[in-house]
């Protein structure tokens, strides 16, 4: 249990999929100039990332990994190789379903975050995710934990970096730095903020 | 036969189209500081410039044979699963390119960790598949591909470079500024190496290129009103 909590602590803080993963960038940039839209996207991440991570978790460990077929009789087969494809696909898949499941049964929310979803199957962060998943061989309940707290990070810098940006309209920038120069400078100084957290043992 | 494709190609590759599809995008259209695209797993891979130059190259030849690839079944592909057909071409062909990493270069491919993996989800690469390969005949796409692999790679191994330079005050490994550490002269920034340089150093070359091309500029949305000067002081 208290693995799990400083797992959680770690994703959001520590190894923040935006600011020190640079993953999810360009939604990152290009979504951030009003807190709400922020906000609302942030929240599709979360949701895609808690379904995706332990969903592939799970496929990669009953079908993928090395020996993962010997129930069928396959010793020794490997089809570790294939994650990749598995991973996107079924982020695909997944949003997809999502997106219709949301029009179904909660219309309001699909409204909130309809626009949101496409984007999401493109978004670093989410395949990202899976893949560090992957990487650091978390085991399912890790992986829950896991996907939740990424998406829960990323969602909290990019509301952050939307705030910040909000107040910056009012400042006097020069001419060439407008726009994307001074966000990318904002988001080095927000990633100066987020590495105090790196002290902190777990 | 083979002298006419060998034509039909020469001419393909010499024309104006292609010299402006390599050209481009290094700097009037570049993917990175004007396109915002393809920043998201970049960045983290530039501490170091032999990881960015392979990086860069892994990313350019995705770039360059998905959109090939793409664009030679363009006129096959139903456009309701176009994304799909184009997500799994680029998933296979990066899938070649990390297992190749993994064969021949086995600690670049460690050091690259999952970043190699999230060149499918990098905005260049479906950018180019999308805007450019769906409606343009293969050897352009490949150019188109290979000119925005460049211009993504230009801007990588800028970064890398000052980041490695000023960080450990090496290049490609060698030294090149004496450490204190050693009884050199220089002493090296730690910050470099760690992620935020990435962001201050894009954001500085993004503000020297809009210096230098005013056209790229964004428009504020809010204007400071101009106080009238001179008017204080004078009661």
């Amino acid at each position: 249990m208290e693995g799990l909590v400083s797992l959680f602590i770690k994703s959001v803080f520590i190894e923040n999929l935006a600011l020190s993963f640079f993953l999810g960038m360009c939604t990152f940039i290009a979504v951030s100039k009003k807190i709400s839209t922020a906000m609302g996207l942030g929240i599709a991440v979360m949701v895609v990332q808690a379904i995706t991570v332990p969903a592939n978790n799970f496929v990669y460990h009953s079908l993928l990994k090395e020996n993962a077929l010997s129930w069928m009789g396959l010793q020794g087969v490997d089809l570790s190789f294939l994650a990749l494809l598995s991973c996107i696909g079924m982020i695909g898949a997944l949003v997809q379903i999502l997106e219709m499941v949301l029009d179904k049964f909660f219309p309001a929310l699909y409204f909130a975050l309809g626009i949101f979803l496409p984007l999401i199957t493109v978004n670093c962060a989410i395949l990202g995710g899976s893949l560090f998943m992957i990487e650091r061989d978390y085991n399912f309940t890790e992986s829950v934990v896991y996907g939740v707290g990424s998406g829960f990070g990323w969602a909290l810098a990019i509301t952050v970096m939307a705030g910040v940006r909000e107040k910056l309209k009012y400042s006097d920038i020069p001419e060439a730095l407008q726009g994307l120069g001074i966000t990318f400078i904002t988001a080095g100084l927000m990633a100066l903020g987020f590495m105090a957290f790196s002290g902190i043992q777990l | 036969m083979s002298a006419v494709i060998g034509d039909d190609l020469k001419s393909a590759i010499l024309n104006d189209e292609t010299k402006k599809v390599l050209t481009e995008p290094l700097v009037n259209n570049n993917p990175i500081t004007l396109q915002v695209l393809g920043i998201c797993s970049a960045l983290a891979v530039t501490s170091k410039m032999s990881t960015s130059l392979i990086m860069a190259l892994a990313l350019t030849l995705v770039t360059a044979f998905s959109s090939a690839a793409i664009s030679a079944i363009r006129n096959h592909t139903p456009s309701s699963i176009r994304i799909i057909v184009q997500m799994t071409i680029i998933a296979s062909l990066v899938i070649v390119v990390d297992q190749i990493l993994k064969a021949v270069a086995y600690d670049v491919s460690k050091q690259l960790s999952v970043f190699v993996g999230l060149i499918i989800t990098n905005c260049i690469v479906m950018g180019r598949a999308e805007g450019y390969a769906m409606k343009n005949p293969p050897i352009e796409s490949f150019m188109d591909g290979i000119g925005n692999g460049a211009g993504y790679s230009l801007i990588l191994v800028t970064v890398a470079f000052f980041r490695e330079i000023l960080g450990s005050g090496k290049l490609l490994g060698f030294e090149v500024l004496k450490l204190t550490k050693d009884g050199g002269w220089y002493d090296p920034n730690g910050l470099m190496l760690l992620p935020p340089s990435a962001f201050f150093i894009i954001g500085l070359i993004i503000w020297a290129v809009r210096q230098w091309k005013p056209e790229q500029r964004e428009k504020n949305d809010f204007k400071i009103m101009e106080i009238a000067h001179g008017e204080e002081g004078h009661h």
